[in-house]
């Protein structure tokens, strides 16, 4: 009788959740499953059941390529993000002092994460184009004579946006586990000979690790799902997963989209329950 | 006071580095916002003008983003509390373990790690087969809750591992009905973190994009909007548009930390109230 209490109670409070997540999560999934195997005319969809989206997909080499460079974008902004932020983390949680300081040093880094990030993408406009801040301060140094073309507008430019929006995602869990370290074990370190790098190396990485991964979850589901910044940044010039999806969506070829959305999702979902192994996110929050 | 190592100065400038390159093309866009009326996106400054803030109140000049706006702060309000609400009570029930509670908390990561785009695509395509309109308030609001209920309850999750449970089960031992230990215990208990939660939910709705790009309708909210305009508008009244929105995100910030901050001095000063209720 007891045990059928305390079901009943969780579900209530749980329910809300649960409804949400079933309307908004499950059904749209579900959603994008079955009209991945639809089929679309011109400016209408019908129902179907067809291979025809994924036989397309798989058959064509631009596919392969655009997985390709969404994955690099993923590696590339997940090295970035993490020396940067580990390195943030490592001097917030161990260099300063004073602990109304480091709060305050804290928000500092986290309060553009509660900003716009098409803002935040614009803002690189007056930095990065042709006669933009960069090129005309490398110029006036003299370090180039011509205004470097690709600063905006290519990889770099993305990836550089990539790095400013999300290295964020790294600094919190990793500081937040950095700040749970018992500080006597790295005194420990120090007392038995070791010196600051093996202390880092042999003591803080491996216990700072849940944190990287909760990090790297994050930064890697952000920049594979991600369209918007590619495009944005790239000025449509470049191509990920997220804008082959936009653009079928934008043609109507919803079928078309929502099996690419499969394809992608089941990537994502892959790459996670691969990090997940190394990490129990309950216990470290 | 111990010396400080060498390493600190080095880590010391690459967090000032850091900072400058966080908000460092924010501030260049909000010097830029300032061009005079011939001045252009990029530096030199053209002049000093309010020119282009004037330009935003001119309904014509830039289309409809006092509306969006207003959308936009009408949806953050709502998100805010259904965020509040949905995270504390899914926080309490995922205090003991019940049936289904891990399939849940695995539908609550996955919410947080799809991307938006095929929450956008879905709930899009449910609304247009079922034939209901999109609209922000309704699909909108669904599609943000994805969001910003993972976050929330994360923040839950980390709240109620660090609550003490004897002060509930010194409630109880004096006779608090559940209730009334939720209430007059544990919610002022976890005030603080429950605005952390509701700043989560009036932020990332607020600035939400991927997710409300195909599921707000024929009315835009004001990310929207703005993306909208850097298509078509090539003069600075993009970036005073952006200054004025960042500096009211801000303002939004600046509420919240100032109203934890207070909590935690009144806390200070006074004890905590809780159990003081009747």
């Amino acid at each position: 009788m007891r045990i059928t209490n305390r079901h009943l109670i969780g579900w209530l409070g749980a329910s809300p959740l649960m409804l949400i997540l079933l309307a908004f999560l499950v059904a749209p999934i579900v959603m994008i499953v079955i009209v991945s195997f639809w089929g679309a005319t011109e400016f209408s969809i019908y129902p179907d059941f067809q291979f025809d989206n994924y036989a397309f997909l798989f058959g064509s080499p631009v596919t392969y390529k655009v997985f390709f460079a969404t994955f690099k974008y993923a590696v590339i902004t997940w090295a970035l993000t993490l020396a940067i932020g580990f390195t943030v983390a490592y001097f917030l949680a161990f260099h300063v002092r004073s602990q109304s300081v480091q709060i305050a040093l804290f928000l500092l880094c986290t309060i553009p994460f509660w900003t716009s990030n098409i803002i935040r993408m614009i803002s690189w406009i007056p930095f990065l184009g042709r006669n933009g801040i960069a090129n005309q301060t490398l110029i006036s140094w003299g370090v180039i004579d011509q205004p470097l073309e690709w600063l905006l507008y290519s990889d770099f430019s993305v990836i550089l946006a990539f790095v400013h929006l999300y290295t964020l995602f790294m600094v919190v869990p990793i500081f937040n586990t950095m700040m749970r370290i018992d500080k006597s074990l790295i005194e420990a370190a120090y007392d038995n000979g070791a010196t600051g790098l093996q202390t880092l190396w042999h003591v803080i990485i491996p216990l700072t690790k849940p944190g990287i991964m909760i990090g790297t979850i994050f930064v890697v589901t952000l920049v594979m799902g991600d369209f918007i910044t590619v495009r944005f940044m790239s000025g449509s010039q470049k191509a990920n997963v997220g804008r082959l999806i936009s653009n079928d969506i934008a043609l109507l070829q919803y079928p078309s989209a929502a099996a690419t959305a499969v394809v992608l999702l089941c990537t994502v979902l892959l790459v996670i329950a691969i990090l997940l192994r190394f990490v129990n996110i309950r216990k470290e929050l | 006071m111990e010396k400080r190592p060498r390493s600190f100065y080095v880590l010391a400038a690459f967090f000032g580095l850091f900072l400058l390159f966080l908000y460092g093309p924010t501030l260049t866009i909000a010097i830029l916002s300032f061009q005079g009326p011939q001045g252009g996106l990029t530096f030199p400054m053209n002049g000093v003008s309010l020119h282009w803030f004037y330009d935003l109140f001119e309904e014509q000049a830039v289309g409809d983003i006092w509306g969006a706006f207003r959308r936009s702060f009408a949806l953050g309000l709502i998100v805010m509390v259904v965020t509040v609400v949905v995270s504390v009570m899914a926080g309490l029930a995922f205090r003991k373990r019940f049936a289904g509670s891990g399939v849940l908390f695995y539908l609550a990561i996955t919410s947080l790690v799809i991307p938006s785009i095929l929450i956008s695509l879905g709930v899009g395509l449910i609304f247009n087969q079922l034939g209901f309109r999109v609209h922000w308030s309704t699909s909108g609001l669904g599609s943000q809750l994805t969001w910003t209920l993972p976050f929330g309850l994360l923040i839950m999750f980390a709240v109620f591992n660090r609550f003490d449970k004897s002060y509930e089960e010194a409630a109880r031992d004096q006779g608090a009905t559940a209730w009334q230990t939720i209430r007059h215990v544990i919610l002022p208990i976890i005030a603080p973190s429950l605005i952390g939660v509701a700043l989560f939910g009036f932020t990332l709705s607020y600035d939400e994009f991927a997710r409300t790009l195909l599921t707000s309708g024929s009315y835009n909210t004001l990310p929207l909007e703005i993306f909208g305009m850097t298509t078509n508008v090539t003069t600075p009244v993009i970036y005073a548009l952006g200054t004025l929105t960042t500096l009211f995100s801000f303002g939004i910030i600046a509420v919240f930390i100032l109203t934890v901050w207070v909590l935690g001095k009144r806390r200070a000063r006074f004890g905590s109230d809780a159990g003081k209720g009747v």
